[in-house]
């Protein structure tokens, strides 16, 4: 298509419009070129002269009473420095946690799930920290476990925290719920009555690991002031910060952090892992120590996806309109709080999918157990939800014999839709036609693994284990759409901070942007580059590394941060322009007219008029002046959705993506290959459409490993987990990975900066219904359960 | 234990090498070398890839001592080695910035697109690098230096790969930030910029 945009200076000029490598542009990641020799320091990377190492001493059972800890033989070891237990906490503050502080930092007296940190060691080399660490003896008194809704809420069932205090302990049906919320609209039994068909389904979601590679690692270094600098990957400085500070007994400015290299997220870096323990070794030793993970360590080390059963009741008219929608949705949050409350507010609200059902009944809880914790993942409370509504959208349509696109067509929601929790959808919501496009793509052909040569096997299920040539293999289509929240929601002050200097530097105009945000690989550095080439006219930006220095960036989650923290830095950006310019008017103003009347701009280094007339160079503007400041930025406020009814204002703003999964299945062995997984987004506006796509691309590929191989197995008798590996817990290869292809759309969010909408999680949500949807498709079974293992497939 | 082998074209010398050490903890830990990455440290993820004797391996799972006498190639070492390999694989003066490729490169002058000095190809990345970065292959960048590696040995063997064989090269490399396709794109661009006649 040719390009219809106009060159050279248009009669109005727009801020940005003129300077190269703002937004909307694919410019490259500033972190490339490190990434790619190998010289970015990721955490696990971090040297210091003298450190230890530290390793920490985990629980063998899942809930037992810790009779006694022998530490004797591990520091009577040569080259270790310290063993620390519970004991030898400093302060009163002995837990932490993101929402309730339930989670100890070393188990004091008993341990609730398997993998539970008792003891640290920090010794002068790994190995030895290892062994010493295995020479620590624990005695248990093995409790039984909780590992169920049944097992957790029966009447004489144990308490995995006894005498709660917390702020949902009160509004709880049972110690052991973590938290509840229940959404009532409209009348049930009454819209149940005008249904012609109702649908039932009862389905399970398995236990999803975030995988990130980068294991949980750090380094602690204490300093002369008796403070400590921690250097570490994680989702949020400022909230490990305040969790920190208290158990060591520091104040927050005697903590300083640096954000190092950090080797993915996807919400398994929301919640502390090694940072209280390496601080507290260090603290105690007066050594630098560093802790990294190894694979084993880093599936007890951080919080899983919950793991759901959901109960769903839908009912439609003959004509093809959803009447009523029941649910209840059981999330397992193990031992430990985490963001269950907030999965539990994302399950319920989400509930309904992105369709307009009046008259819902809706309750999701969260469980305590003693499975292993369970929190942040990308889309969480979403993603569950979506799984099961797609695949009662599928159910209703068949029974009403519509098309499966077409139903969900006719029920979408739109900008103006009224919520299930009150709140209406004020900015566009393109549902249908997200279908359509997804609909509309060229199908892959049949039959591509077929050539002149014979079956190229590695285009079939089972591939290079050479298991079909093509016989028994059956095509599928599926297609599913889902809708996300963005941000942090139900009344959190969800602000983010940045500071951003300008200067002359060498003769040019140089911006400095310096936020505390995480960069998990999403690419916000990219963008908050771009943004302030925007707001700034300059083309260099250093993009100061991230640390508490600054002010909270909040999370590198809720697909926030370029809402988020990208408002803040076009917020700080636009304010330091206005500055420039009163020095600017201050300096030059009586050079031109137009400094006093035009509406002036900053564009490639100069100040500019709206109609493009150049009246100054930025440089001659400053001199040797600099304008620094730093600034919270906050998105509109949401409220808190009520108790009873679950009605509230409660999220900022909706996410929204469709797929459509094409597989081959062998129906012979219960092999699945994925074919093709197209998506299609809204974004409201791409900042960076290169990462955009990668964004899209990755998250889908995370709902396809949970829809076909991805689950960490805890043994129900044991609450043991089973598969701590990726030799036993499966993450999609480039093999078992389609080509995908994304179309995006760009439909404004005029709430939003830029018109942006956040899209990290939305992608992961609709990916996994859409390939079950595909597999029943080709082999016609049920399949209510994810992953979808080969003995679904072959009833053996 | 001593073991002298070769990294990245440099001799080298590693003292006290327990018996149970990997060539992962020794290049990390001893050689100052921490481009190859400790994912999994079995042998499932790939991000710990480097060139033992021209072929793929995953560090962690040699033992050091079983490089004794070998010539390890690393990330760090990824420009180099395919610099010398288009040269012809003399090592040496023979394959310095020629003049006209000196010329080219600083009249492009310092343009910071990414913030940091480069949108025009960086002068000192092997072809599969700059591919990389820009197909926008690289996201957390764990993964990246196993890939490059791998990535950059198929190339060697087969310039011309399709879809499948890179597929099936790059099966041992796990990456869980992009879904692969910019990756894929990352391959076929340096495989289609390879195949370009000289100077254009």
């Amino acid at each position: 298509m040719a390009d219809t945009r106009t060159t050279g200076i248009p009669s109005k000029v727009t801020q940005g419009s003129q300077t190269k490598g703002g937004i909307g542009e694919s410019t490259l990641r500033p972190d490339g070129i490190l990434k790619v020799t190998g010289e970015f320091a990721y955490s696990s990377d971090m040297w210091h002269e003298d450190m230890l190492w530290g390793q920490i001493l985990r629980s063998t059972v899942a809930h037992a009473e810790i009779v006694s800890i022998d530490t004797s033989e591990a520091l009577a070891t040569s080259g270790v420095y310290a063993v620390l237990t519970y004991e030898d906490l400093p302060t009163e503050v002995k837990n932490y946690g993101l929402e309730i502080q339930d989670t100890p930092v070393l188990a004091h007296g008993k341990v609730r799930h398997h993998g539970e940190p008792v003891a640290l060691v920090a010794a002068d080399h790994p190995e030895t920290a290892r062994r010493a660490a295995a020479k620590i003896k624990v005695e248990y008194k093995e409790l039984p476990v909780i590992t169920d809704e049944a097992s957790a809420t029966a009447p004489d069932a144990v308490l995995v925290h006894e005498n709660r205090d917390d702020h949902h302990s009160g509004h709880v049906p049972h110690p052991n719920i973590v938290h509840r919320q229940p959404i009532i609209r409209g009348d049930v039994a009454k819209a149940r009555e005008r249904a012609d068909v109702i649908v039932e389904g009862e389905y399970t979601f398995g236990m999803q690991d975030q995988a990130f590679l980068g294991p949980e690692s750090g380094l602690a270094v204490p300093s002369e002031d008796g403070g400590v600098d921690l250097y570490v990957a994680t989702q949020w400085l400022h909230s490990d910060l305040k969790q920190i500070a208290p158990v060591l007994g520091l104040p927050e400015d005697k903590v300083r952090m640096t954000l190092s290299g950090v080797g993915g997220a996807f919400g398994g870096r929301e919640d502390l892992s090694m940072q209280i323990h390496a601080c507290l070794l260090a603290l105690r030793t007066g050594k630098p120590v560093k802790i990294v993970y190894n694979r084993f360590e880093s599936f007890f080390g951080h919080v899983h996806r919950h793991p759901a059963k959901l109960y769903y009741e839908h009912g439609a008219t003959k004509d093809g309109k959803l009447t009523h929608m029941k649910c209840k949705i059981v999330l397992d949050g193990g031992a430990y709080a985490s963001a269950s409350p907030a999965v539990v507010g994302n399950a319920s609200s989400l509930s309904v999918g992105p369709y307009v059902i009046d008259d819902v009944d809706i309750e999701a809880i969260a469980l305590y157990s003693n499975n292993p914790p369970c929190g942040a993942m990308r889309g969480f409370g979403a993603v569950q939800a979506c799984f099961a509504y797609e695949a009662q959208m599928d159910k209703l349509a068949d029974k009403l014999g519509m098309d499966r696109v077409e139903f969900r067509r006719l029920n979408a929601m739109e900008q103006g839709t009224i919520m299930p929790t009150g709140q209406p959808v004020d900015s566009p919501a393109p549902v249908a036609e997200l279908l359509r496009r997804i609909k509309a793509m060229p199908l892959p052909p049949e039959r591509q693994w077929e050539s002149s040569e014979g079956a190229d096997v590695r285009q079939l299920p089972g591939g290079l284990s050479n298991t079909t040539h093509g016989e028994g293999v059956v095509r599928g289509v599926g297609y599913a759409v889902g809708i996300k929240n963005v941000g942090f929601s139900e009344g959190f002050d969800d602000y983010s901070t940045a500071k951003v200097r300008m200067e002359v530097i060498a003769g040019e105009p140089v911006a400095t942007v310096h936020t505390a945000m995480a960069e998990v690989g999403q690419g916000g550095v990219t963008v908050h580059a771009q943004i302030a080439r925007t707001e700034l006219g300059v083309h260099q930006v250093t993009i100061h590394p991230a640390d508490t220095q600054v002010g909270s960036a909040g999370s590198t989650s809720a697909s926030r941060q370029t809402y988020v923290t990208g408002g803040a830095v076009k917020n700080a950006c636009e304010l330091v322009r206005e500055k420039v310019l009163e020095i600017g008017r201050r300096k030059m103003g009586t050079y031109h007219p137009a400094w006093a009347t035009a509406e002036l701009l900053l564009e490639g280094g100069k100040v500019v008029t709206d109609g493009g007339e150049v009246l100054a160079d930025i440089v001659d503007v400053l001199e040797d002046e600099v304008v620094e400041l730093e600034e919270e930025w906050r998105h509109r406020p949401t409220e808190a959705f009520d108790l009873t009814t679950g009605q509230g204002n409660g999220h900022v703003q909706y996410s929204f993506a469709a797929h459509r999964a094409v597989v081959e299945v062998d129906t012979e062995l219960g092999l699945v290959k994925v074919i093709e997984l197209a998506c299609a987004q809204d974004v409201g506006k791409a900042l960076n459409p290169l990462s955009v796509i990668g964004q899209i691309q990755g998250g889908t590929t995370q709902g396809l490993g949970v829809a076909v191989m991805e689950e960490i197995i805890v043994d129900p008798k044991t609450a043991k987990v089973r598969n701590p590996s990726f030799t036993d817990y499966l993450i999609p290869t480039i093999l078992d990975t389609p080509t995908i292809p994304v179309d995006v759309l760009e439909l404004a969010d005029q709430h939003a900066p830029y018109g942006l909408r956040g899209i990290g999680e939305a992608p992961t949500l609709s990916s996994t219904p859409a390939v079950l949807a595909a597999i029943r498709n080709a082999t016609g079974l049920e399949l209510n359960k994810t992953p979808v293992r080969p003995e679904h497939l072959t009833g053996s | 234990m001593r073991v002298n082998f070769t990294v990245n074209g440099r001799k080298q010398e590693a003292d006290d090498v327990w018996e149970g050490e990997s060539l992962l903890y020794v290049l990390r830990e001893r050689m100052g070398l921490p481009g190859s990455k400790n994912a999994c440290e079995q042998g499932e993820c790939g991000s710990c890839t480097v060139r033992l004797d021209g072929v793929p391996v995953c560090s962690c799972l040699v033992a050091a001592g079983q490089v004794e006498g070998r010539e390890v190639v690393t990330v760090e070492g990824l420009a180099d080695f395919a610099k010398n390999r288009s040269c012809g694989g003399h090592e040496g003066g023979a394959c310095g910035t020629s003049l006209q490729e000196a010329q080219g490169w600083s009249a492009k002058g310092t343009d910071s697109q990414t913030g940091e000095g480069g949108i025009s190809p960086h002068a000192t990345l092997a072809p599969i690098q700059q591919a990389f970065i820009d197909a926008g292959a690289v996201q957390c960048g764990f993964c990246t230096p196993g890939l490059l590696v791998a990535s950059d040995e198929l190339l060697e063997r087969n310039p011309n790969p399709s879809d499948a064989d890179i597929r099936e090269a790059l099966s041992g490399n796990l990456c869980r930030c992009t879904g692969y396709e910019k990756i894929m794109d990352a391959v076929r661009l340096a495989a289609a910029r390879q195949s370009e006649p000289e100077g254009v």
